[in-house]
Formats: C-alpha cells, structure tokens, sequence
C-alpha cells in the first residue's frame, strides 16, 4: 500500500477553510505532547498559552495590542505572498519605519499641534516604504532575490536603529540609557475611544482589513497580483508588468510595516529604545499564511498569534516555561498550515501495492 | 609587538569565521541540489544547545559534536518532510524552522543558563603554539581544522565525483534527473540533512568554543550571515572559504571597534558591513551576468514527482 498525491484540477475550497482550524487544534495537541516530554505540565501548559488570554478580560487589552501591528504588516504582506513576491524583512521595514517617525518628532520638539502627529505616521509609512524599495529595485533591475536582500536589511536596520539611540538621537536626560527622549504630549498617538485601553492600531487594523478586502477581491490590481502569482506567463501575455508587481507589491508591504513600527513607538512605548524591535515583522508572515493571504483570514489569524504571545507571558509566570517558547507553537501552526496546502492543492489517494505500478 | 597584535587578530578572523563557514558549506550543498533552507540560524541554535548539554553530561566534546550534528540533521528533517514529500513553500517552511529553532532551543536550554564547560579547543601539545607564528597554525579548536577539510571535501565532493554530478544536476534541472531515473527527491533529502548536521555542528562552536556555556539566541543571528555568505560565494567552495575570511575580517573589525572603543566609524556601521557587503555583491554578480544566475536554476521551486 503506498500513499499518492493527485492533483486536484481546483484548489478546494472546504480544504482552505478547515485546515487554519485543523493547524491550530493539532498546534494544541502536538505542543502538549512536547511540554509534557520535556517535563512540563503540557495540559497546563496549553491552557495557559491559548485559554486564558480569552478568558482573563484582563489581558484582552495585551491581546489588542499585540494583534494589531501583526494583522497591519500581515495585510501588506499577503499582496506579495500572493504574487510570490517574498518580503521576509518586514522586521527591518517596521523599525525604519518608527525611527522616520521619531525622527519627524526629534526634529520638531516646539511644534505645539497634532499636525506633527499626522506627519510621524507619513514619515513612518515613507520610511517602512524606501527600506522596502531597496530590495524592490535590486529585483526590478538586476533580479536579485528579494528574499535574502529584504532579509539582510533586518540586520542593518538593527544596527541603524542602534547606532541613532546611541549617537545622534540618545536622549541627553536618559541616564545613558541607549533611548531617544520621549516623545511630547503633541506626538503621542492617543486611545482611539479615550477612557478605554482600545489601541489606537486597532482602528487601523479593521479599517485597513476593509481596504485591503475591497483591494484584493474586487480591483483590477488585486486580480493583476494574484494571476502574476498563480500563473506568471499568462500574467505576462495579459500585459501585466512585473517590474510593477514587484515595485508595487514590496512599496506596499514596507510602507504598511513602517505604520505598525511608528504606530508601535508613538501609542505603546513613548519613544524608541532597544527594547522596540519585537519580532512582528516575523510573527506577520505566518499571521499572513494562517489567514490564508485572505484579508478577513488575517485578521483573525492576528488574533490567534497574539493570544500565544500574550499566553506566552501567562505561561511564564504560572508554568515556568521561558516566554520565547511561544515561538515554537507559532512555528507548529505554520509548518502545519504548510503541510495543510498540499491537501488544498493535491487529493490523497491510497493504492494497494499491487496496484501501484500501473496507474500512471 | 605589533606582530602579536597582527597574529591574534588573524587568529581571532579564523575563529570567527569557522561557524559560518560550517553552516555555509552545509547550505551549499543544500541550494545546489535545488532547495533553499532559510532555517539555518534555528537549526544552529538547536545545535548549540545540544552541543552544550551532551558535553556537559558526558565530559566529552566529540560526543557533544556529534549530537549536534545529530540534533541539526533532525531538525532538518521537519522542514526536508515539509518541502519535499509535502511541496510546501521552501521560504515560508525554512522561516518557520528558524523560529521554530530559536523556540526550541531556549526551552532544552532553559535548565542549562549559567554553567560552563572546559572550552573545546587546541588539541595540539602547547609548546607547539608557544611561537606566535606557529599559533596560527596549531592554535585552534578541531573544529577549525573540520571546516577547512569538509570545504575542500565539499569542492571534490561536488566536482571530481559522480555523486557530486547527480546532485548539481538534480539543481539544475530536476524533470531532467528525475527522467534519466534519479531521485531528485532522495537526494535533496540527503543534501537537507547534510546541511543539518553541518548547521548543527556550526551551532556547537558557539557553545563549545566561543563562550563554551548556553546563552539565548547565542547564535546572534550569524545563521543568516551563513546564507548571505553561499550567494556571496557564488555557489563555489573555495569561493566560499575566502569569503568567509572575508566576512570574519568585518566582524573581527567591529569587535575591535567595540573594545578600543574608539574608531573613526561607529562600531555599528563595522556590523552592518558583512549585510551590506552581501547585497553589494548579490547586485554585481546578478547585474554582471548576462545569460541566468550562478545560482542553481531549480533554487527554491517545489517538485511533486507525476510518476
């Protein structure tokens, strides 16, 4: 007996639809298993991480805020996904982004209006924009790949954001601390329902989640990038640029990185400092292919990852288990939701071993 | 005097550079059979963590090197499974490798922080590495000789075997190999595991020779210098090995900067160049070329044998 696959002649759609929730329910149990041979309480363990974020009210406000920049660079990224366009440096397109910000800000301490506000987050989405732009235009021009250019500029943007908190835009009054000065009462982005602890990058989330629906199922431009990634010579042959998907497709992805970075430092943490870069820029690829590179799918899969996170902490303090492990559930629902495609994409066929030879 | 200066600091460029040129020359083979493994940082970690824990227990390095050869090879094979029996994106499954390794290795190493082991180093009787001179030459961990044998091993491996052909071939052109009755998927198996264990190795010189104790995320990020390093190299082995002087050369700088604190550039700047060198290199060999890449043409697309 041996197990085939066979390809399918259209994606299924039950299948798209069930294995995010399969990926996450086996996360569950396979993440159990692992806990439990490494001498943690897995039960406990997997209650802590996925349950009580949910059921503590407390800790929705975490949850919030931890979802919105992921579901915000998740969008941006699933245009690229789409059209195999593979921005995998969100992570350095989110810091630059927030340190154009708060360079915007450095540079305007007396300028007492809420203008200065509005130009921290075109700075933040301009700069997210130009980090991106680097590995769009070594693409376009010399087709370099995008995947380890986008990659390598997470490290320089590090070593950037170090040397600007260290040298140049180290707070005076900071005790040394490698940090910039925090921003003033005109360049802090406030709750978006004041009273509440709603973040104001939630807003963003569910409206920029309505744009990027509208964009993708229902424009010109989405159905260009989704045929440039599904079928690229037919793309070709219906006069779609590349040079555009590619431009377009990374512009986009970076820009909307750079808003989550600024939003980041201007609504949470008041300033930049080491502790900023967060892993988001990481976390979003695998909110964007747990979403299914589906707008309304994102969303959600936002959520889902930072109820892990959030319960990565929980965990921490009730089970002992290092935060960080939250990565590897994070790492099990992709690899699961990858496997999961095959059965998007192919139907699973048992044969007997008699008859394995000879169906072709 | 200056001597001293100029021979410890080679020394220290040799040190430096081994664990990336251990993990590159595993991720060579890797690309040139066809598949691109971005989860070498979190095979590396897993490595270094398991290094750590087997020479901690038995008193014996090469145990512990062999475990985490043994431990990357494994870890591999998540992603091997993924991309090849079950077609999976290569950049999407290697991304997760690596988080799922930085994940994993912070929890086996979470029982391990703040205990230290004799470092694995120079094997040779000291009176030869007395002369500064002959330090160089005698003065290192077996780990640093492994590197410089299983690059050049690597080279005749690839170009003078048929072994090495079929592999090229299968990255090349995998319909073509998998017509001519190779099996393209066999051998990209053995080529990922190979990069494993290699990666895995690369890790044990963190803990083992470098800092020999476990910290988080110790790798700092030399992984990706590792992948950076292959398409710096062009996808040649003796390429390769100079490069990895050369990027061991920048990072030496920069932890010289750091200590003297003092330099006419920020010590930032020194540690962003092995990055910024890598992408000033990808865009002038891809800008020189006029037909295709040097990299293998089959570098990162899926194959599902039809039968």
């Amino acid at each position: 007996m041996r197990i085939r696959f066979e390809k399918r002649p259209e994606p299924s759609k039950f299948m798209q639809a069930i294995t995010p929730i399969a990926a996450i329910a086996l996360t569950m149990i396979i993440g159990a298993l692992l806990f439990d041979a490494l001498g943690y309480d897995g039960q406990r363990t997997i209650k802590e991480f996925f349950l009580t974020p949910i059921l503590a009210s407390y800790k929705w406000q975490d949850v919030a805020t931890k979802a919105a920049p992921l579901i915000i660079i998740a969008l941006g990224l699933s245009l690229g996904n789409q059209a195999k366009i593979w921005n995998i440096g969100a992570e350095g397109q989110y810091i630059v982004g927030a340190l154009a910000g708060a360079g915007v800000a450095y540079l305007t301490p007396a300028v007492e209006s809420h203008i200065i506000l509005v130009l921290m987050l075109i700075a933040g989405v301009a700069g997210g924009a130009v980090w991106a732009a680097i590995p769009a235009f070594l693409r376009a021009r010399f087709r370099v790949s995008e995947v380890l250019t986008s990659l390598m500029l997470v490290y320089v943007a590090l070593q950037l954001m170090g040397w600007l908190i260290n040298g140049p835009w180290k707070d005076p009054q900071g005790h040394n601390f490698p940090q910039t000065a925090a921003f003033n009462d005109w360049q802090i982005l406030p709750r978006a329902i004041p009273g509440t602890y709603i973040p104001p990058g939630l807003v963003f989330a569910i409206v920029l989640t309505g744009i990027f629906w509208v964009v993708i199922k229902r424009s010109i431009y989405g159905f260009d990038v989704r045929v440039s990634g599904a079928a690229p010579h037919a793309a070709r042959y219906g006069g779609f640029d590349s040079a555009r998907t590619i431009w377009s497709t990374l512009l986009i992805s970076g820009g909307m990185a750079g808003l989550a970075g600024i939003l980041e430092a201007t609504s949470q943490l008041g300033q930049i400092n080491l502790g900023f870069p967060s892993g988001y820029g990481f976390t979003a690829i695998i909110a964007s292919f747990l979403g299914r590179l589906n707008p309304i799918g994102i969303f959600i899969a936002g959520f889902v990852l930072a109820i892990t996170s959030v319960g990565g902490q929980v965990a921490q303090t009730a089970v002992h288990v290092p935060s960080s492990a939250g990565g590897i559930f994070q790492a099990l629902m992709l690899f699961l939701i990858l496997a999961g495609d095959v059965l998007v994409r192919y139907r699973l066929r048992i044969q007997r071993a008699a008859k394995a030879g000879a169906s072709v | 005097m200056t001597l001293d200066l100029i021979i410890s600091a080679l020394v220290t460029v040799v040190g430096i550079s081994t664990p990336i040129l251990l993990a590159a020359t595993g991720e060579l083979v890797v690309e040139k059979s066809g598949v691109l493994n971005l989860g070498v940082e979190g095979m590396m970690l897993i490595g270094a963590v398991t290094g750590f824990a087997v020479t901690f227990t038995t008193f014996n390095p090469y145990l512990g090197v062999l475990a985490a050869a043994a431990a990357g090879a494994a870890s591999s094979m998540v992603f091997a499974v993924l991309v090849l029996t079950f077609g999976a994106n290569q950049v999407a499954t290697g991304l997760a490798l690596a988080i799922l390794g930085i994940g994993l290795s912070t929890l086996i190493g979470a029982g391990f922080v703040g205990i230290i082991v004799i470092p694995f180093s120079s094997i040779f009787p000291d009176f030869l590495a007395r002369d500064p001179i002959w330090r160089l030459v005698f003065g290192h961990s077996p780990l640093v000789y492994f590197a410089l044998f299983m690059v050049f091993a690597t080279y005749w491996f690839l170009n003078s075997t048929r072994a090495g052909l079929v592999l090229r071939a299968v990255g090349e052109n995998d319909a073509s190999a998998h017509s001519i009755g190779y099996s393209v998927i066999g051998i990209r198996y053995a080529a990922i595991g190979f990069g494993g264990a290699m990666a895995g190795v690369a890790g044990s010189y963190f803990s083992m020779v470098i800092t020999p104790m476990w910290a988080e995320q110790m790798t700092a990020g030399r992984g990706w210098i590792a992948l950076a390093l292959v398409v710096f190299a062009g996808w040649k082995p003796i390429r390769l090995w100079l490069g990895a002087y050369f990027f061991g050369i920048l990072m030496t700088l920069e932890l010289y900067a750091k200590a003297s604190g003092f330099s006419f550039l920020p010590s930032q700047f020194w540690a962003s160049m092995p990055y910024l060198m890598a992408i000033f290199v990808l865009a002038v060999i891809s800008a020189r070329e006029r037909t295709g890449s040097e990299a293998p043409a089959c570098l990162g697309k899926p194959f599902m044998p039809t039968d």
